[in-house]
């Protein structure tokens, strides 16, 4: 363990993807083999099972320290993390204790899953005691379950491949297959040896800028092709060697998270690949980000999930065909191609993302307006006679997209963060004025500079004027400018209305809390937006 | 009438006129440290102990002052003060009021652990105690300074190896004096930031005997800090005077390390719980050792703390203060004037 707590302790500190790449890759060149097997798996979301509820654990903990329930809460609000709160306010280890191996610990771990609670109890105990304040702290996430550490399945690979002579691609489509890391030795999960040819492979994504001006200085309407910029993952869908790949642009493979795609398998053409948004969708209709964020990062997808965010693949070119890349290709002539493959396949998972006809700039300007209604964040606008570049590239792509919608409001309520924010005042409510009184109408989180947080944190500190549990009631003086993607009317809320996407888009210093917006303001926006 | 009562202007002794650590202006007031939040400018009158008063004369310019020793009493109105070390940073002290057989004893900020530098914190019998409770949860536990020391060399070391500067991130007053202690045993190589830099000339001055260190100007050639040591204040950190040491790795040393997002939220490469406050076992073990039947709490986890006491059969409540500006208390690189002073220039 002493190892592995090393490993997630520099994983941690580093905020930098070359340092993390170098510890992983210290611990594959050191670690002992089953350990490795182990590390590979949690990072790639193969945890092992929950064998033990955190009530259970909190409340042993209160036990071994003998504290109230009160004072543990009050410990875990500060730290926000279970596992870290525990590790800190245990009793000091057993003076004599041995070093047992990561792999060694999730193995009893795993032989106590049958077994009654006093078993378990007086194995997490023992444990306990065996371990310093950084090996408790990795062996709760084992318990719990999630290592929330940064570390990108890319990073992995590239690590592993510092140490063993296969291609990162190759890598990557072994460490992410369907494999059990109880019973598989690292000699078979990346043989050296094994020379298949890779199948998965994906080709470096085509990205575009964003149209900075006038849209009609990037040239003629008729050289353009415009299309909906999806709000989805940007992704490549492979079809090879009878079968089927799918990529995120971040160059993670996500077959395993979305089994809609397997429907594809055999209706695709062989040596296929196709570039496009993977997006949750009903009846060609495409579902809020959000409801994707419900799908990613988890291993187990339920029937629920598969009905409430079903996913889809909204498709913009085609990369490969019968094995040949065509990215050589004019969009024009690979569009065609496109529209005919995504025709003869006429699956409702795999679905063209139309194109958008316009005829002059101020007309596709206006459609733009309409992104909103039709679930997208604008207009990708790609050259007819472009080829499939790599990277970001000036010139060929751009993205306009739709500004969001801004209305500016004091904070009226404050609350801690949690995790990385523990500490600090980050969580705030948000008001526009009725006549003489203020109403609150949402919460946003993100936007602002860690600066400007520990400005705003130490203004709630000094400013409070109750406290509600952990939400302080704040002096309203601080006004933000609140940008959201859509308004909703509803009941459940005070306002009335109800935002998509609220976040802060930057702080208006030189607004003072009566020049906010109005509750009317919201109400125009909602007779505009709201659906 | 309580002895020292809560005023908006500070702790407040009617029975003396005086005030401990007012957060405004006034006659007479007793200061535990030197600390900007707890000796702050505009008194007519200070009286603090004798090792505070050649920072707080640094920090506060021409000001009338008088000293103690430490366990010398002085009478105000006809009401008797007494310091007793606080063991928090240098001069810093506790300070015991009695009068007609009734004692208080107000704990400024205070650590039970010896650093060698800050006099050893010592337990003063009362009826009440006012007691400070910056970390005052139980997930606050600190490491030996012996073992701390030792993991700071060892990352020192480390960035030697690595052909790496070491930056270290510490209070100007109290933790970089401490830090320069741990690190003058492995190297001589010290640099430091203007305003460590003025703590440090204030404290020879003052006959501290202290490692030599040099001074940081726009003058000092880039390669004198290759693999060398630099002790900067929370304020510097992050901001482009930290450029010229690259490549450098950056450590933060403060009490609030002890919690993995903080040390994430600051960017740092490492973190030191290195503390002047008493943890969490350092808070009980202070409040019982005074042998007080009732303990106010001030600045911290002061509800928290306050709770568990009067639970463990110890009358506590809290108290608001204006206390908690110095880095430690503030849970994060604050912006308080005199940080902007420091970035402004060094000059305190
Ligand atoms: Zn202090
Ligand atoms: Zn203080």
């Amino acid at each position: 363990m002493k190892t592995f707590a090393l490993l997630i302790a520099q994983l941690g500190a580093s905020t930098k993807t070359n340092e993390k790449l170098d510890a992983l890759a210290e611990y594959f060149a050191t670690a002992a083999d089953p350990d490795k097997v182990w590390v590979i798996a949690l990072f790639s979301g193969r945890r092992p099972k929950r064998v033990i509820s955190s009530a259970f654990l909190q409340l042993w903990c209160m036990e071994a320290a003998n504290l109230p329930a009160w004072l543990f809460e009050e410990c875990y609000h500060t730290v926000g993390d279970l596992g870290e709160t525990i590790a800190l306010l245990l009793p000091p280890a057993n003076r004599e204790r041995s070093d047992t191996s990561l792999s060694s610990v999730i193995s009893r771990l795993m032989t106590v899953e049958k077994e009654e609670e006093r078993v378990k109890k007086a194995f997490v105990m023992d444990t306990w005691m065996q371990l310093d304040k950084d090996e408790r702290f990795v062996f709760n996430k084992l318990l719990t379950g999630n290592f929330r550490i940064g570390v990108s399945q890319k990073t992995i690979v590239n690590a592993l491949a510092k140490t063993i002579q296969l291609e990162p691609s190759v890598i990557a489509h072994r460490i992410s297959g369907n494999w059990d890391p109880a019973t598989t030795s690292f000699e078979t999960l990346l043989s050296e040896k094994s020379s298949a040819a890779d199948h998965s492979k994906p080709y470096p994504f085509y990205l575009a800028y964003a149209i900075d001006g006038e849209v009609s200085a990037i040239g003629n309407e008729e050289e353009w092709q415009a299309e909906w910029k999806w709000d989805g993952i940007r992704g490549q869908l492979i079809k090879r060697n009878h079968e089927i790949f799918v990529w995120s642009r971040g160059e993670e493979l996500m077959t395993e998270k979305f089994p809609e795609y397997h429907a594809l398998k055999n209706m695709l053409p062989e040596g296929l690949v196709l570039d496009g948004e993977i997006i949750p969708s009903i009846e060609n209709k495409p579902l809020p980000f959000a409801l994707l964020q419900t799908r990613i990062g988890r291993k187990n997808v339920t029937g629920k999930n598969l009905r409430e965010a079903p996913i889809a693949f909204f498709a913009y070119d085609v990369l490969e065909y019968n094995g040949n890349d065509f990215r050589g290709q004019p969009l024009s002539a690979r569009r065609v191609l496109l529209e005919e493959i995504v025709s003869a396949v006429n699956h409702p998972v795999l679905i063209i993302s139309p194109v958008i006809e316009f005829t002059s700039w101020d007309q596709l300007e206006n459609i733009r307006s309409g992104s909103r209604d039709m679930g997208a964040e604008g207009i990708m606008l790609k050259r007819k006679s472009s080829a499939y570049q790599v990277g970001r590239r000036v010139g060929d792509w751009w993205k306009w997209k739709v500004d969001p919608l801004v209305i500016d409001a004091v904070m009226v309520y404050a609350q801690k963060g949690h995790g990385r924010r523990s500490n600090l005042y980050t969580d705030y409510t948000f008001a526009v004025k009725d006549g003489d009184r203020l109403v609150s109408f949402t919460k946003a989180y993100s936007g602002l500079t860690d600066k400007e947080f520990a400005q705003v944190d130490a203004f709630v500190k000094k400013n409070s004027l109750e406290k509600f549990g952990p939400v302080r009631t704040v002096k309203p003086e601080l006004v933000f400018e609140i940008a959201f993607e859509g308004i909703a009317a509803s009941n459940r809320h005070k306002s009335g209305v109800a935002l998509r996407f609220p976040r802060i888009n930057r702080w208006r210093r030189d607004k003072k809390p009566d020049e906010i917006n109005t509750l009317e303001d919201l109400k125009k926006l909602l007779q505009a937006y709201g659906k | 009438m309580q002895l020292i009562e809560f005023t908006d202007k500070g702790l407040y002794c009617s029975a003396g006129d005086f005030y401990i650590d007012p957060w405004a202006p006034v006659d007479k007031a007793v200061i535990t440290h030197a600390h900007s939040d707890h000796a702050r400018p505009g008194n007519a009158f200070y009286l603090c102990h004798t090792q505070t008063a050649p920072v707080l004369k640094l920090r506060l310019g021409d000001i009338s002052v008088q000293t103690l020793e430490w366990n010398e009493p002085v009478y105000i109105n006809n009401v008797k003060v007494s310091l007793y070390p606080a063991g928090h940073i240098i001069g810093s002290s506790q300070v015991k009021v009695e009068h007609n057989g009734e004692i208080w004893v107000v704990s400024g900020d205070y650590k039970i652990e010896n650093d060698g530098l800050s006099g050893t914190f010592e337990p003063v019998r009362c009826h009440t105690f006012i007691s400070e409770s910056t970390f005052g949860l139980p997930v606050y536990h600190w490491k030996s300074q012996q073992e701390i020391f030792a993991d700071i060399r060892q990352w020192v070391t480390g960035n030697q190896r690595a052909g790496k500067t070491s930056v270290m991130i510490a209070y100007s007053l109290g933790k970089a004096q401490r830090v320069l202690k741990c690190i003058a045993e492995i190297t001589d190589r010290i640099f430091v930031h203007g305003a460590v830099w003025n703590v440090h000339q204030a404290l020879l001055a003052a006959g501290r005997a202290l490692p030599a260190v040099q001074r940081i100007t726009p003058e000092t050639n880039k390669s004198a800090f290759k693999n060398a040591v630099i002790i900067a204040p929370p304020s510097a950190d992050g901001t482009p005077w930290m450029k010229k040491f690259n490549p450098y790795s950056v450590g933060v040393c403060s009490g609030w390390m002890q919690i993995r997002g903080n040390m994430r939220r600051r960017n740092a490469d490492a973190g030191f719980a290195l503390s002047d406050h008493a943890d969490w076992e350092g808070l009980l073990t202070a409040v019982k050792e005074t042998g007080a039947e009732k303990v106010f709490v001030t600045h911290g986890f002061q509800s928290a703390f306050s709770r568990y006491l009067n639970e463990n059969g110890i009358r506590s409540e809290e108290v608001k203060t204006a206390y908690g500006g110095e880095e430690e208390e503030q849970e994060k690189p604050s912006t308080s004037k005199e940080q902007e002073e420091e970035i402004a220039g060094g000059d305190i």
